[in-house]
């Protein structure tokens, strides 16, 4: 089946992004289609590659990115939540006159359309947020 | 079919599980997750919202039951654990999936 996902919090401050990625992993493992998971509000914390957590804390940016890296996912950022939160790429860095980019691997930056697709097209949006 | 409402929310702070219960039809599943599970137990103020629900069945996350410490024997008849793999065949078997944020 078709799935999409959408986070709403930031990592380390609610569960929501660890009960996405399990789901999304659960998901992934028993052979369903994640068409895309999309990070809005804080949740576009979860794609910036400076985070440093601990080493023996999970790292939750990391951890998507590997689930990405193995499974194609794709991990698509709200661009105005982005903006607000200074999470960068290259497009962004360029338009809006910044001097680095932080966006992780895997992860885009694009606009609320692509949610409202993700969920036209797919058969199921699960949501986690607060 | 029928919907799936999911609840994160401990039901002694917010009223969500008391809310998805009211709006969800005959034959609806809840499924509890994060500080949601503390709707699972047994012999609370608000167990009895959840054992009087006919119609409805009720599914909790193991992982999140356990990382609150709650043993397995405290739940509430009738509640089934799910694990996420079961979280997503849950998804997979209702029409739609609400979010009781």
């Amino acid at each position: 089946m078709k799935l999409a996902v959408q986070v709403n919090e930031g990592p380390y401050q609610h569960q929501a992004s660890d009960s996405a990625y399990h789901f999304t992993k659960a998901a992934l493992e028993g052979g369903h289609d994640v068409f895309r998971v999309f990070f809005y509000h804080d949740g576009v914390l979860n794609g910036t590659r400076l985070t440093t957590p601990p080493q023996d804390d999970r790292n939750i940016v990391k951890r998507w990115v590997e689930l990405a890296e193995k499974y194609d996912l794709d991990l698509v950022l709200c661009v105005a939540a982005a903006q607000r939160r200074g999470i960068v790429d290259d497009g962004e860095a360029e338009r809006n006159g910044k001097d680095a980019t932080n966006i992780a691997p895997k992860f885009r930056i694009s606009g609320l359309g692509q949610l409202i697709e993700a969920a036209i097209q797919c058969d199921r949006l699960v949501v986690f947020g607060d | 079919m029928a919907d799936l409402y999911t609840v994160n929310k401990s039901p002694f702070e917010k009223n969500s599980l008391e809310n998805a219960i009211r709006f969800s039809g005959e034959g609806a599943s809840v499924l509890l997750i994060e500080d949601g599970v503390y709707g699972a137990m047994a012999g609370t103020a608000v167990s009895d919202l959840v054992a009087s629900a006919t119609g409805r069945k009720f599914h909790v996350l193991r992982a999140d039951l356990k990382a609150r410490g709650i043993s397995e024997d405290r739940l509430i008849d009738g509640v089934e654990l799910v694990d996420y793999a079961g979280f997503v065949d849950l998804v997979v078997s209702h029409d739609k999936v609400q979010a009781w944020l």
